[in-house]
């Protein structure tokens, strides 16, 4: 089995969010980025327990710049076998999309994994795109997937519950909460990861199609008003007469 | 020239956020002064309430809308027989399905959860780092696909109806198989992501057996029931009600959380909530910076209050 697990790089989930330039740039001034955690803990992890079970590598994808390399050599620590970096900024999402469909086109993955969403942009975007560029079934919100041969029966999310359905690879996957538990490398993968093939290829021509134009923040809450617990019913005329919300 | 909807019908019935789906592309289009065209799938009876959502066109395609390759290519065959360079789908488990496809079909550039409508050059508002901050992302791309945040913008009714025709369209042969649908939601709930009222717990509860005062609230009020994170992973509450940045985002009118701290990653999927109240007996809870309201105090003492409270509330409206 040939597996491609597809990693975007994110804020970790307790950085403050603040903006510099007008509004205009993120600011990472003391941000740590973290392997985003839906490509790390439910698509790399299940990759990596397929690979265990039946066989196969797993190649981790980045489209970013140098500054990936600390993400994706967690990536390898955790268990991935080599990684690919595109070198090209991640301007938006068609254009990434490309990139990952421009590399994966004709390589032969049987599989090719994505998280559902990154915790930055929060698009779901990615792989839809990839599947569609690359001719490929695309099953989303994936929560537990199982091989058998060459099928997939894999239960996803759909409105109100859940659908099994049964794809043959190669097809494209993004991963959501349930498809695995979080691993954190050991010594010995850290150690190895060193010398794990890393290589770096040029961007393909492509158009960002979108591009963030400002960020600013959401406006503050006007405060919390306190009501007395002995008075706790009281809480339902505010809600009515001064929220409006029932 | 038109803007295209596709409007996901469960069941013949069409679920609030595809009605705003299509209300926001009514808007859309008014402002670009075209028409909207509602593309579905499935039977419908009449019109769906599609029209009175803003479609001046209703068409009902057959195709399995389980397989987003199938609906991207229904969706880019309807855009071009309705020549519409914008396509609108609701940000909702369907959208985020065939939305990308379709955009990467037509080279366009897509704005996935927008939460108000586009300025005339196509700037999009949305919301980013898990609803911490906002982007305004414009679209450089002739072809535009937009999905919208479902309980952002409601339905704007407009009281008409819209002419139905069936959209001729041969799918091929599928990829995927379904082979079992699961239902999650109790017969009568709304599911969350379209719940407006919710009422949701955490570990202050101490035990899953404590957990009548929460449904009795949800009851009277007409609410959903959700929960935080540990008391999903610990199995106090089935899955599908953990709401917070791995499980479900909502925004409904009205969150009420009982006994949950608000950690970030809680506070990141309701952060959208128009009017949050919070019940915590740890007054240093920081989920009371969040919140519009807050009671300190022991939840089986407060609940009981606020739930008679609730009662003789429904009874006089």
């Amino acid at each position: 089995m040939k597996i491609l697990v597809c990693i975007s790089k994110a804020p970790d989930t307790t950085s403050k969010i603040a903006f510099t330039d007008g509004g205009s740039k993120f600011d990472e001034n003391g941000v740590q980025y973290i392997v985003n955690p839906y490509d790390e803990w439910y698509a790399l992890v299940r990759a990596l327990e397929l690979k265990e079970t039946i066989g196969g590598t797993v190649t981790i994808l980045s489209v970013g710049g140098s500054d990936y390399e600390p993400i994706i050599r967690k990536a390898l620590a955790i268990g991935a076998d080599e990684a690919v970096r595109i070198d090209a900024a991640e301007s938006d999402s068609l254009y990434v999309a490309k990139q990952i469909a421009a590399y994966a086109n004709g390589k032969g993955f049987d599989i090719i994994f994505c998280g559902k969403e990154t915790i930055n942009y929060n698009g779901s975007i990615v792989p839809g795109m990839v599947a569609e560029l690359l001719d490929l079934p695309f099953v989303s919100l994936a929560i537990k997937l199982n091989m058998n041969g060459a099928t997939a029966t894999i239960e996803r999310e759909v409105a109100g519950g859940e659908e099994v359905i049964e794809v043959s690879t190669p097809f494209v996957v993004s991963a959501a909460k349930g498809m695995a538990e979080q691993r954190i490398p050991n010594m010995r993968g850290i150690m190895a990861a060193r010398t794990k093939p890393l290589e770096v290829v040029p961007a393909a021509a492509a158009d960002a199609a979108t591009s963030v134009k400002s960020y600013s923040l959401p406006p503050a809450k006007s405060g919390c008003k306190y009501i007395d617990a002995e008075n706790a019913g009281s809480l339902i005329q505010l809600l009515h007469e001064e929220a409006k919300a029932i | 020239m038109s803007v295209l909807i596709y409007a996901e019908n469960q069941n013949g019935k069409f679920p609030k956020s595809a009605l705003e789906a299509v209300s926001y592309g009514a808007e859309v289009a008014a402002m670009m002064g075209t028409d909207a065209v509602a593309i579905t799938c499935g039977s419908i009876s009449g019109d769906g309430g599609l029209g009175n959502a803003g479609a001046g066109k209703v068409w009902v395609a057959n195709a399995p809308s389980s397989d987003s390759q199938a609906m991207s290519k229904l969706i880019v065959a309807a855009a071009a027989q309705a020549g519409a360079n914008v396509i609108i789908f609701s940000h909702d488990v369907a959208g985020k399905m065939i939305a990308p496809r379709v955009a990467a079909r037509l080279d366009a550039g897509l704005v996935p959860g927008a939460t108000a409508l586009p300025s005339t050059d196509f700037v999009v508002r949305k919301n980013v780092f898990s609803g911490k901050a906002i982007a305004d992302v414009a679209i450089h791309t002739a072809n535009k696909v937009i999905t919208v945040l479902p309980n952002s913008l409601g339905v704007k009714n407009t009281s008409s109806t819209a002419a139905v025709e069936t959209f001729a369209f041969d799918a091929g042969a599928s990829r995927i198989t379904v082979k079992e649908v699961k239902s999650e939601n109790k017969d009568g709930e709304v599911p969350l992501p379209e719940a407006e009222l919710v009422v949701s717990a955490g570990r202050g509860m101490k035990g899953p057996e404590h957990w009548g005062p929460i449904e009795e609230l949800a009851k009277v009020l007409g609410a959903t029931t959700a929960c935080s994170r540990p008391v999903a992973d610990i199995g106090w509450r089935p899955h599908h009600e953990h709401v917070g940045q791995t499980g479900v985002t909502i925004r409904p009118n009205l969150y009420i959380a009982v006994g949950i701290s608000g950690a970030i990653q809680h506070l990141a999927g309701v952060n959208g909530s128009k009017t949050i109240v919070v019940i915590n007996k740890d007054p240093e809870a920081p989920f009371f910076k969040a919140a519009d309201y807050g009671i300190v105090g022991d939840a089986f003492e407060v609940l009981p209050k606020i739930i008679e409270a609730a009662k003789t509330f429904k009874a006089a409206h």
